[in-house]
């Protein structure tokens, strides 16, 4: 896919990001103020600022950007969208660009917040509700068994202190709370799957 | 009385990480003769890392589920969230999907799967402007039997339920009425400079030091201004601000031990309610000090 796409866009990126990408539209409207660089909590631990990665699309730097994890430490806190003097969606074009460089199988392997997103989405689609707990200790354990024990052990203070506050639940691990229609869900999730696809490949 | 639909979201389950927010609230609503009625079988709304793996026709037709719901099950009642989050996202889906009429219909397909259709009349609104809007701040504190007098609170706002919508037109800069709220109770909410920073959000999990970076300053800056206790709308912010305090301490040093709890916390000990009512039980760190008022 990866060739075809940059082939079907005669090498512009810009155009791709504008097909493919949620909210991608906007990305052209940028004037390079440096406003959302600025506004972004974890700005100082990014490589690329949204402002840079607008730029990077910009100037065909495909690779670098879908490659990129600077997206994937975007915390919604919507800061650079509400103070963007263009109005650009910032926050969302963050996530829709994440999500693109994950589907085309591009984004950095192990991110954890890559991780932490597919956990949280495939907990979800299951229950149809989060069930902390298992998401919790999925997440202590997604780099292996030994790695996982010692993240549980560090945060085991944590742990026994929300357990004392009556905040997380031990026996959620035998199914805790879930839809009733969990079947009605995930059939709707594998609709919208399939007509996302179908718009993918028509933009192409 | 007034009714709302209602969409509790998942850490507000009866067991989970803000069990206690709900009973605070449970009691704000009785005095207030408010009535949430719950959504049947609504599902869980994504939160903000949907987007990762769920993409944006799955992530809205999740969302849109609930609002089917609410048309079908509750028809013409406001759907109220109390976490931000939630509301963020229902909030969200009703903008993409009246903005983008391709994406209703695609929603609409995927609903039909499971016997469901989205009409676009449902409102989702947060629980604090059913308090200041539809209550408004008379009766709100007509039933005020205990005065939280002498308490500083920081107010902390945080991300989500201030931007990208923020409430009743205020300023997403210097919100004051979480601030209102605290003055309303008799406590005092103190001025300080971290009243609207991140906390890390859903990050707190995936990159930890940083997050706890952000939680850092917050509680600093708190008991810099003098504060004895922080108080937030949110639930991430709630966990995060308050479970997080005991791993800085370790990791650098600092002596932190500042409550934080809900503005529904306050409210219920203020309407007189006890400590366990307002789930007070239900802190990782003490609220001793509201303990001691539900107690009197
Ligand atoms: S604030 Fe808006 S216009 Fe300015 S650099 Fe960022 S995205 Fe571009
Ligand atoms: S929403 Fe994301 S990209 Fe924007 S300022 Fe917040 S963390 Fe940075």
């Amino acid at each position: 896919m990866t060739t075809n796409t940059t082939a079907a866009y005669q090498n512009s990126f810009l155009r791709e990001v504008e097909a493919h990408v949620e909210e991608g539209a906007w990305v052209k409207m940028c004037m390079q103020c440096g406003v959302c660089a600025g506004s972004c909590p974890f700005g100082p631990h990014w490589e690329h600022s949204p402002q840079k990665i607008f730029m990077m699309i910009r100037a065909g730097k495909r690779e670098e950007v879908l490659r990129s994890d600077s997206m994937w430490m975007c915390t919604s806190c919507y800061n650079c969208l509400v103070r963007c003097p263009r109005k650009l969606p910032i926050t969302h074009i963050m996530h829709g660009l994440a999500h693109y460089a994950h589907r085309l199988g591009l984004a950095p392997k192990g991110q954890p917040t890559r991780e932490s997103a597919r956990l949280f989405w495939n907990n979800c689609i299951k229950h149809g509700r989060i069930n902390e707990l298992k998401f919790t200790l999925a997440l202590y354990f997604k780099d292996g068994l030994a790695q996982g024990i010692k993240n549980a052990l560090a945060m085991q203070g944590i742990g026994l202190a929300m357990l004392k506050a009556k905040r997380l639940n031990p026996f959620a691990i035998f199914g805790g709370h879930q839809c009733k229609d969990k079947s009605g869900i995930q059939k709707i999730v594998a609709k919208a799957r399939e007509l996302e696809a179908k718009r993918q490949e028509q933009a192409a | 009385m007034k009714e709302y639909a209602f969409y509790p979201g998942c850490s507000s389950q009866k067991g989970d990480s803000a069990d206690n927010f709900l009973r605070s609230i449970d009691v704000v609503c009785k005095k207030l003769d408010i009535k949430l009625n719950e959504i049947p079988d609504w599902n869980c709304c994504g939160a903000s890392i949907a987007y990762g793996e769920g993409g944006e026709l799955p992530r809205l037709a999740l969302g849109a589920r609930n609002l089917a719901l609410t048309e079908e099950k509750l028809p013409g009642q406001d759907m109220v969230s109390v976490c931000p989050a939630c509301w963020l996202a229902n909030r969200e889906t009703v903008e993409r999907l009246h903005q983008q009429p391709q994406l209703h219909t695609d929603v609409n397909l995927a609903l039909a799967e499971a016997g469901l259709n989205y009409k676009g009349t449902a409102k989702p609104r947060h629980f604090i402007e059913v308090l200041v809007e539809d209550i408004g701040w008379e009766s709100m504190k007509a039933p005020v039997v205990k005065s939280l007098e002498g308490i500083k609170i920081a107010g902390y706002v945080g991300c989500q339920t201030n931007r990208p919508f923020g409430m009743m037109g205020e300023s997403f800069e210097n919100p004051v009425y979480l601030d209102n709220m605290i003055n309303m109770v008799g406590a005092e909410a103190v001025p300080y400079d971290q009243k609207v920073t991140c906390c890390g959000g859903a990050l707190a999990f995936s990159e930890p030091d940083k997050a706890q970076k952000q939680i850092r300053d917050i509680v600093e800056s708190a008991y810099d201004h003098g504060a004895e206790m922080i108080v937030t709308p949110c639930q991430l912010c709630q966990a995060n601000v308050e479970v997080y305090q005991s791993e800085i301490n370790k990791k650098q040093g600092t002596q932190f031990n500042m409550p934080v709890v809900y503005y529904t916390q306050l409210m219920s000990v203020a309407y007189g309610g006890s400590a366990k009512d307002a789930g007070l039980d239900g802190q990782v760190i003490k609220a001793a000090k509201l303990e001691s008022i539900a107690m009197k």
